[in-house]
């Protein structure tokens, strides 16, 4: 059984086979790998008796369960309208000079992936960015790539 | 649902409706038609497409009337000018992603989209066209369904149909907001995903996205080719549905006039796959006595129940789904496979053609069809044994082509040889018919008498009951059967994949002790196949099912084996069932293929 099976059936096992699982078994996955693999949407289904379409559109639906290859950390700027207006595009300008990238792509090392995405509900406190599950609110481009920087050394 | 009453008016009209009808229903009973798109009488209600809101007293929004119950005392307006005003709006909304190339498009004139936009008189467009060009080319990697996105308004029938019906859920909605569109897995072609091809979603689908693929042009050309001698077979289920799509009423039996318009179309011989259908309770129903024996007298392990193999949709999902139940399938080929092998060897034979010079069509109200004819299996005349495939739909499209007039047609007879059929074939269109015409044959060749039913009608394998059972004792056998004294054949019978899901997985647990299982691909058999016309409702499957079996009732042969010509090909060219030909000929064997 390849590793991401074996996860899968551990995730199962915790939430259960019934398809209400589906949702926190891909949660699951992605916390792990990041991403939901073809393979990974396929042994879902497998599992739970769905069928792979099924487990693709619920995948597909959300912004948060990705199904391309993505990096170990997630950033995430807002670009909803008080967010664009409190400046990130010069955030999002300041990241893809540092990582090499542009939005919607994953560096080399595949330590980081920069993405955009819809309100994140802080726009009392914008531009904000979210680096995995993490919140940096009132972010300009020094402390954006301060952040980033952060991480990169601490993952070393 | 309770059998309390609601009081309510529309239009100003009073009515009273039991507790729990929609709206729209209720609007029914009163003839005030409201117009749908998502709606649809065989599937779970969605309520995504809003053409059916209506107005309602009181209330600060229109409601969707197909997604709203009834209420004591509620007035209704169907038709306000704030109603037509939304309906307008909301139509000319999915007219702006809509790619409505009218005139090119296979629904053309059937399309529920385009009725409204004429009805609704939709002119210059409001909003800002967003047809994306990318999603023009239509998957057309299937050789039996054509999906084209840039026709999809999104109203998720084809969702629910291959999910509620059928079992399979090959398609999903996937992505939300702009980017929402109807998918496969991965968005991958057609072709490769667990679509069995049965045709269900076409038709169900509203619009010109998902159609069948279409050969109509390849069949004219070959009509047209003096070299060529085209035969043509129809199935038993299309001389009782192609009447709708030519102006009769649901449930007109048409069989002469189709005979007729066959050949005013220029076919070669018009033929009958009710001849085959005969042939294959030949085949099968000694199958199934064999299988019988060796259980019960030789001790030997076969598969049992034993389940038919004429629905290929049907086929496909075993393949898929239950792979490993692939040897209880009976090893006999569709009627239709059955005849085109025949064709190309016993016709051609005794005609004097060479069957490198034919061309073999087949009328089916099957989509499924068309991927059967084209499987690696089915080339045992030496020839591809069928060449093509055209839905009821398509013949329907033909005979307008050709300029007939198809009500005044007189009505004509099948040619001969192979045209030849008896009532047992003709019930093979509905539900539980081949298995009746199979009890009728097999009955009578182990106990000498016919089956005893009033009429050789055997009620309790008829009707739309998802799964059906049936027990039969046989008693005072003929010697021969001696084994068979004193046993009760316990048989059950699924329509729709997704019943014989339910059926299978029974199966599979070893919580079914049948012996014999009939499975249709399609809801109510092949009369509610995915190739018959559009649109399709449980009342309009009824009428089709009362017309087949009045057609049974009215030939002079009701049992296969009594079919002349079944008679004769046995003793000029198969020699026995299940004899050395007929294996080479008539019998198959399955692929196990993945689910995902
Ligand atoms: S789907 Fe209907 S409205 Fe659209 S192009 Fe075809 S016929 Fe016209
Ligand atoms: S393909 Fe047809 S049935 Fe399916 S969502 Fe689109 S329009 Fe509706
Ligand atoms: S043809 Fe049948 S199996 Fe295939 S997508 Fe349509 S409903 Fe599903
Ligand atoms: S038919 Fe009622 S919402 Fe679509």
């Amino acid at each position: 059984m390849s590793n991401i099976e074996t996860l899968i059936k551990t995730l199962v096992e915790k939430h259960g086979k019934t398809r209400n699982s589906l949702m926190p078994v891909l949660q699951g996955i992605v916390k792990e790998e990041h991403f939901l693999s073809e393979e990974a949407m396929i042994a879902v289904a497998k599992e739970l008796d769905l069928s792979a379409a099924d487990v693709y559109g619920t995948a597909s639906f959300y912004t948060f369960l990705d199904t391309v290859p993505r990096g170990k950390n997630i950033i995430r700027i807002c670009k909803t309208i008080s967010c664009h207006m409190k400046g990130k595009d010069e955030i999002i300008e300041a990241l893809e000079d540092v990582l090499k990238i542009k939005v919607g792509e994953t560096t080399h090392d595949k330590k980081f992936t920069l993405l955009t995405a819809n309100c994140l509900g802080w726009c009392h406190k914008g531009p904000v960015m979210l680096v995995n599950d993490e919140v940096f609110p009132e972010i300009n481009q020094q402390k954006a790539v301060e952040i980033i920087e952060g991480i990169a050394k601490a993952s070393k | 649902m309770s059998e309390y009453l609601v009081n309510l008016k529309i239009n100003n009209i009073p009515v009273s409706v039991k507790e729990g009808t929609t709206i729209l229903d209720a609007a029914k009973k009163l003839n005030f038609n409201v117009p749908t798109l998502c709606n649809h009488p065989d599937l779970s209600v969605a309520g995504n497409c809003r053409v059916c809101v209506v107005e309602v007293k009181g209330a600060r929004l229109l409601a969707a009337s197909c997604a709203t119950p009834v209420s004591e005392g509620m007035e209704v307006l169907t038709n306000s000018e704030k109603v037509r005003t939304a309906r307008k709006h909301v139509i000319e909304l999915l007219l702006s992603e809509h790619n409505a190339d009218c005139t090119k498009c296979f629904k053309n004139g059937h399309c529920e989209l385009q009725d409204l936009a004429s009805e609704y008189r939709i002119g210059d467009h409001v909003f800002i066209d967003l047809v994306k060009a990318k999603d023009k080319i239509a998957d057309i990697s299937s050789p039996s369904i054509s999906k084209d996105d840039s026709k999809c308004i999104r109203c998720q029938r084809c969702v629910r149909t291959c999910d509620e019906l059928q079992s399979v859920s090959a398609l999903a909605v996937v992505k939300k907001g702009d980017h929402q569109k109807i998918s496969t897995f991965m968005n991958k072609p057609l072709h490769e995903v667990v679509c069995t091809n049965c045709g269900q979603c076409i038709n169900r689908c509203p619009t010109g996205a998902l159609t069948e693929r279409t050969y109509i042009e390849e069949v004219w050309k070959a009509i047209n080719d003096p070299l060529k001698h085209v035969v043509v077979q129809t199935a038993p289920a299309v001389r009782i549905g192609l009447g709708e799509d030519l102006g009769y009423d649901p449930g007109e039996r048409v069989t002469g006039k189709m005979v007729a318009a066959l050949k005013h179309i220029g076919f070669d011989s018009v033929l009958d796959t009710d001849f085959t259908a005969d042939l294959t309770i030949m085949e099968e129903g000694t199958e199934l006595l064999t299988r019988l024996k060796k259980a019960l007298v030789d001790g030997e392990k076969v598969a049992l129940p034993m389940m038919t193999s004429c629905s290929p949709g049907w086929i496909k999902f075993q393949e898929h789904m239950f792979p490993d139940l692939l040897d209880n399938l009976s090893t006999c080929k569709s009627p239709q496979q059955m005849f085109g092998a025949l064709a190309k060897t016993y016709y051609a034979k005794k005609k004097g053609i060479d069957p490198k010079n034919m061309v073999s069509v087949s009328i089916m109200p099957c989509t499924a069809k068309k991927f059967e004819c084209g499987r690696p299996e089915m080339r045992d005349s030496g020839y591809q044994d069928v060449d093509y495939v055209l839905t009821t739909r398509e013949l329907a499209m033909m005979v307008k082509q050709a300029g007939i007039n198809f009500m005044k047609l007189e009505d004509e007879h099948y040619d001969s040889i192979m045209g030849n059929s008896t009532g047992a074939a003709v019930i093979f269109g509905a539900t539980g018919g081949v298995m009746e015409a199979a009890l009728r044959t097999a009955y009578e060749i182990v106990t000498g008498r016919e089956v005893p039913f009033t009429n050789l009608n055997i009620m309790p394998l008829r009707g739309f009951e998802g799964v059906k059972e049936a027990k039969v004792m046989i008693k005072d056998v003929k010697p021969e059967w001696s084994f068979l004294e004193g046993a009760e054949l316990s048989v059950a019978i699924a329509h729709g994949l997704h019943n014989a899901n339910t059926l299978m997985k029974a199966v599979r647990e070893g919580k079914a002790n049948y012996h014999f299982i009939e499975v249709m691909g399609c809801p109510g058999g092949c009369l509610g196949g995915g190739g018959q016309p559009i649109p399709t409702s449980p009342e309009i499957r009824s009428k089709r099912a009362e017309a087949i079996y009045g057609e049974d009732e009215g030939l002079p042969l009701r049992k296969s084996h009594e079919n002349p010509e079944v008679i004769q090909i046995y003793k000029d060219f198969l020699g026995e069932p299940l004899g050395h030909k007929s294996h080479d000929l008539l019998h198959t064997h399955y692929k196990p293929r993945i689910r995902y």
